[in-house]
């Protein structure tokens, strides 16, 4: 078989031919992607639930996260007080600090870091799951005993996924304010009465909505990307670690993607 | 001649470049058990799931009981699996469920049964397959391998199947055991009065099992005949598998 990467005439790389088939390769991949996610929102949006599946689902992507969530969400919000204090310590706007943070959190952060801690924690080990199922025959077994494996396995954690972001973020928004109280009253001499109030002050519903709202889309990224990388797993430990991997970094990027696209169209219709 | 159960005509699948099945021609009468030998990497499995419909073939057809099932999808689909038990080679248990759940899997799935009474069925099933009621609340995990072959061989057959699929039943057990899952397949098929397919490698297990004998190479079906004949085929390519000598027309595949 002659090797196509390499020109007819000398043997060296061919990079235009390297570049066409990088290209093709990728929006076959987005394609492919676009379709599979397209069933599994249809099977996930039509009856008949699988509700069983859907609750054990809630619990290993939503409860069992809340510690990995709520670490992260402390650390960011304190971070982010010390950080916004001195910025406005520069032009004398200290007493500005719990309002950036709440709208910060509320809007960017609380979201962003939930997602990207999911897509590691949660796209990972869907991944695995899936992966493995896949490689020790069971999602053949599903087929083969009537279970459509995008209502039973699939959908669910899509559901489960897109129903617990929300919930998971506003545990992260609220952990997150109290990060940066905490910096804030304990370590910069804010007062704590004052300090809550402006936040209370400042918050809006819109902030929360559209933390809420991102966190619908990132619960569908992180199951739709694990399920997909896992549902095409190769066989043996190496093809499921490359799964979970693949859907790892997939995850992340396409929450801080859907995040960036999501940011703008908020702000463009003054959300 | 009675009408098969199952029928393969000129079967064709390819991987790429990997042309796997080249027109595979085989059938199965009701009630008869049919063993496919074929070394690794012969196609056996990429032909079962040709025919289970886990995978379209490139060309040719298959007919289940007469009717033309090569593209069927949606209902026609699970109304043919209804119909179909399959033993995978690792078994292919369902780890997050129990071994009740995996054997009662189709009944309170696709044909939601109460549970209380699938889990009788499922432990009458086991009982068939020589386990005990014990083991019904255990995860497949928690249990040997030729104990986890009886659960797949219960799920296969608690839906009474008119054709099972018998994918390596034998492969990974010590021979005693595999002896015995040999015999509980006789036993069960028999009874219930099904057509099985098994693919192996295994003489032993194709020898006891068999009423007849075919031969998978290189994507065809290169001799078929009544399991009697199988010391005498007249063919060198299966004297040499059955005799399992590295030397003669089948390339080790090393």
């Amino acid at each position: 078989m002659s090797d196509a990467s390499t020109s007819k005439s000398g043997g060296f790389p061919n990079p235009l031919g390297w570049i066409g088939r990088a290209a093709i390769g990728l929006f076959a991949e987005i394609g492919r992607l676009i379709i599979y996610s397209g069933k599994v929102i249809g099977s996930a949006l039509s009856p008949p639930w699988n509700l069983t599946q859907i609750w054990k689902q809630m619990i290993a992507i939503g409860f069992y996260s809340l510690p990995v969530v709520g670490l992260s969400a402390v650390f960011i919000g304190a971070a982010l007080a010390l950080n916004i204090y001195t910025g406005g310590n520069r032009f004398g706007a200290e007493q500005f600090v719990p309002n950036i943070v709440v709208l910060g959190i509320t809007r960017e952060l609380g979201a962003t870091i939930t997602g990207l801690m999911l897509a590691g924690r949660v796209t990972a080990g869907i991944a695995a799951e899936i992966g493995a199922m896949k490689v020790t025959e069971q999602i053949d077994a599903l087929k083969t005993l009537s279970a459509n494996p995008f209502r039973y396995l699939y959908a669910p954690r899509f559901l489960a996924a897109c129903l617990t972001l929300p919930l998971l973020v506003l545990v992260a928004d609220i952990i997150g304010v109290m990060g940066g109280w905490l910096v804030s009253v304990y370590g910069l001499d804010f007062d704590s009465t004052t300090y809550l109030r402006n936040t209370i002050d400042f918050m809006t519903t819109e902030d929360v909505m559209v933390g809420l709202i991102k966190a619908v889309v990132f619960g569908a990224v992180i199951a739709i990307m694990g399920c997909y990388q896992g549902s095409l797993s190769k066989a043996g430990a190496t093809g499921v670690g490359r799964a979970a991997t693949l859907s790892m970094v997939g995850a992340a990027v396409l929450v801080l993607a859907t995040n960036y696209i999501m940011s703008t169209l908020f702000v463009n219709i003054g959300l | 001649m009675t009408q098969p159960i199952l029928e393969l005509i000129d079967v064709e699948k390819s991987f790429g470049s990997n042309h796997v099945l080249r027109g595979v021609n085989i059938d199965v009468a009701p009630g008869h058990s049919l063993v496919i030998l074929g070394g690794s990497g012969s196609g056996k499995s990429v032909m079962l799931k040709n025919a289970l419909g886990l995978m379209t073939p490139d060309s040719g057809k298959i007919l289940f009981d007469g009717d033309d099932v090569t593209y069927d999808q949606g209902k026609e689909r699970e109304a043919m699996r209804a119909r179909i038990g399959m033993l995978f080679q690792s078994g292919a248990l369902f780890d997050s469920l129990t071994v009740w759940e995996n054997v009662a899997f189709r009944l309170l799935n696709a044909e939601k049964m109460k549970r209380s009474e699938a889990k009788e069925r499922a432990i009458e099933t086991l009982k068939k397959v020589r386990l005990g009621a014990s083991v019904a609340d255990l995860y497949p995990a928690e249990i040997s391998g030729g104990m986890q072959k009886r659960v797949a061989l219960a799920r296969a057959i608690i839906t009474k199947p008119d054709l099972i699929f018998f994918d390596e039943p034998t492969t990974g057990l010590d021979p005693i055991t595999a002896d015995a899952i040999n015999d509980l397949i006789i036993e069960q098929v028999k009874a219930l009065g099904a057509a099985s397919i098994s693919i192996t490698h295994d003489m032993a297990s194709a020898r006891k099992i068999a009423d007849e004998i075919a031969m998978l190479f290189e994507g065809k079906i290169i001799w078929r005949g009544p399991a009697s004949d199988i010391d005498h085929s007249g063919n060198d390519h299966v004297d040499q598998f059955v005799h399992g000598r590295a030397d003669g027309p089948i390339q080790p595949s090393i």
